[in-house]
């Protein structure tokens, strides 16, 4: 048997795959930082790319399950942690780049400033929710935590809604894009539910009994 | 960090002439050097922005009144809020690189005893440029010191005579969508529309702005023709003035029309009143770190707050 030295001995070339992308937009940010091509408003477009990055994470992470189950592609469970561990990575950054960066730690500003700006609660909730999903989304805390790990990662659900709201609450009128991502999340969520799931999950057999039996009626020829 | 003394500075009138000389290469190094006067966190190498020629960005002073440095001429032209090309503030100097300028009229009427339309031209040998170090404080709280060029209002508004009955004074961008990109974007009323009532118009601080750093406007700054109104927030200071208009009821601004609740027709900096999703206390300088406390009127309190003496300024925000 081949000894497990490193987490990353007996990666796929799909898991290679995910995490090299994952890793892509804090390269790109790096680069364009420390070679000046970052606007003149650098802590905003630290923050607005780290946001981006991490929401779209977060949904390509709600949307592995779904491309199981729906679509059969068994690879995507295999990336489904990574995809949210990174995204908690960038929102973690992202939410470092708003305290530190732009208010400097200065708490009480940061509580008079936008301690009730309903686009900060949402987003600040949903990276509260994120937070112990990330502690514990070890082996150790799945086996210890039991039943209930699944219930506490269904949260997941909620912080994706919340960093959605959170979007749109920011942008000032043209909302396609924050909409966009709505979208993808409800459809994504809605894919989970009992009756979609079974339906889709006739309609793909049913796809596939065609396809069978297409190939199957060549054959006989 | 140890002082230069005065007697090592060149004089200006000697680097003016001096610069006459220089060829292409020495020019970049003596924007260098006027962009390393006023320090700016991340854009010290000056680019040939838009590739315009003329004389190298200037200006009098390098501080506004308060001791804050002016930004840098590379990071005034490229860092614009003009929805007209892009809501990617990047991205506007690019697109905007082609907009012609020329031939420009100005179109000044309503409720006035002599409405004239001017050629640009002749309206700026008729009203001479000075120049005015303001702060433009912008809604999405950042701000920049900028040296414009510009004349009064007050000088243009005289010269057509406005009736008793005009009460404001509405004015309108140009439309032109074929060469302004964002004005095929449905999202908001083009053209652009902005308005003061007359008595901020005629205020001193007003002025309508030709040029900034000793140059001419480049056309992501609203070239040839735009309004500055240092007390409020940027989106007041409308680009690309076709037409004045002298008017008697209060007139409605695009970004009234889009979203009533979150802009309102004065649009006063103001820390105390929040944008209803975003605080107003605080800003970003560009090119300091971290943030500094919002002034009232942007630190203009003293020249204006008389016009809104009595008035609910979180009613009429």
């Amino acid at each position: 048997m081949r000894t497990k030295r490193y987490p990353w001995s007996g990666l796929t070339p799909f898991q290679w795959l995910v995490h090299l992308a994952c890793w892509v937009p804090l390269g790109w940010l790096v680069f364009d930082a420390l070679t000046g091509r970052l606007s003149v408003n650098p802590i905003q477009d630290l923050t607005l790319r780290t946001g981006k990055t991490a929401l779209w994470l977060l949904v390509l992470s709600l949307a592995a399950t779904p491309a199981n189950t729906l679509l059969g592609f068994r690879p995507a469970l295999k990336v489904r942690r990574a995809l949210g561990l990174y995204a908690f990575s960038y929102a973690l950054l992202h939410f470092l780049v708003f305290i530190w960066l732009d208010y400097g730690l200065d708490i009480a500003l940061i509580l008079q400033d936008v301690g009730s700006k309903r686009y900060v609660l949402v987003g600040f909730s949903a990276f509260l929710i994120l937070l112990p999903l990330a502690i514990t989304s070890t082996q150790g805390w799945m086996k210890r935590l039991g039943k209930n790990w699944k219930r506490l990662h269904r949260g997941v659900y909620l912080a994706g809604v919340l960093a959605v709201v959170h979007y749109v609450w920011l942008v000032k009128s043209d909302i396609r894009q924050p909409l966009a991502f709505g979208a993808a999340v409800l459809l994504l969520l809605a894919a989970r539910l009992p009756p979609v799931r079974s339906a889709l999950s006739r309609l793909r057999s049913h796809l596939q009994g065609r396809v069978a039996s297409a190939r199957a009626g060549k054959a006989s020829f | 960090m140890h002082k230069i003394p005065s007697s090592e500075i060149t004089p200006e009138h000697v680097y003016l002439s001096r610069r006459q000389f220089m060829k292409a290469g020495a020019l970049a190094a003596g924007a260098a050097l006027l962009a390393a006067c006023a320090p700016d966190l991340t854009d010290s190498t000056p680019q040939d922005s838009a590739g315009q020629g003329g004389p190298a960005p200037s200006a009098s002073a390098q501080a506004d009144e308060l001791g804050d440095p002016l930004n840098t001429f590379e990071a005034i032209t490229n860092y614009n809020n003009y929805y007209e090309f892009s809501t990617d503030k990047q991205a506007v100097a690019r697109l905007a690189k082609d907009f012609s300028v020329r031939p420009w009229t100005v179109e000044v009427g309503g409720l006035v005893h002599k409405p004239t339309t001017f050629g640009i031209e002749d309206l700026l040998a008729q009203f001479p440029s000075e120049e005015r170090i303001y702060r433009l404080r912008c809604v999405e709280a950042w701000s920049m010191v900028i040296p414009w060029l510009g004349f009064p209002l007050k000088k243009l508004l005289e010269a057509v005579e406005p009736t008793s009955d005009a009460r404001y004074v509405r004015f309108e961008s140009i439309y032109r969508p074929e060469e302004m990109p964002g004005q095929n974007s449905p999202w908001y009323n083009w053209p652009y529309v902005e308005g003061l009532r007359l008595d901020e118009a005629l205020n001193d601080l007003t002025i309508l702005s030709t040029g900034l750093y000793g140059k001419e406007l480049l056309p992501q700054s609203g070239a040839p023709l735009r309004l500055v109104v240092p007390w409020k927030y940027g989106f007041k200071s409308i680009k690309g003035i076709v037409k004045v208009e002298l008017v008697a009821e209060q007139p409605t601004s695009l970004w009234m029309a889009a979203a009533p609740n979150e802009y309102g027709f004065y649009a006063n900096v103001n820390p105390q009143v929040d944008h209803p999703r975003w605080s107003q206390a605080s800003e970003r300088r560009i090119g300091e770190s971290g943030r500094r406390p919002t002034l009232m009127f942007n630190g203009y309190e003293e020249q204006v707050a008389g016009l809104y003496a009595g008035m609910d300024l979180a009613k009429f925000y």
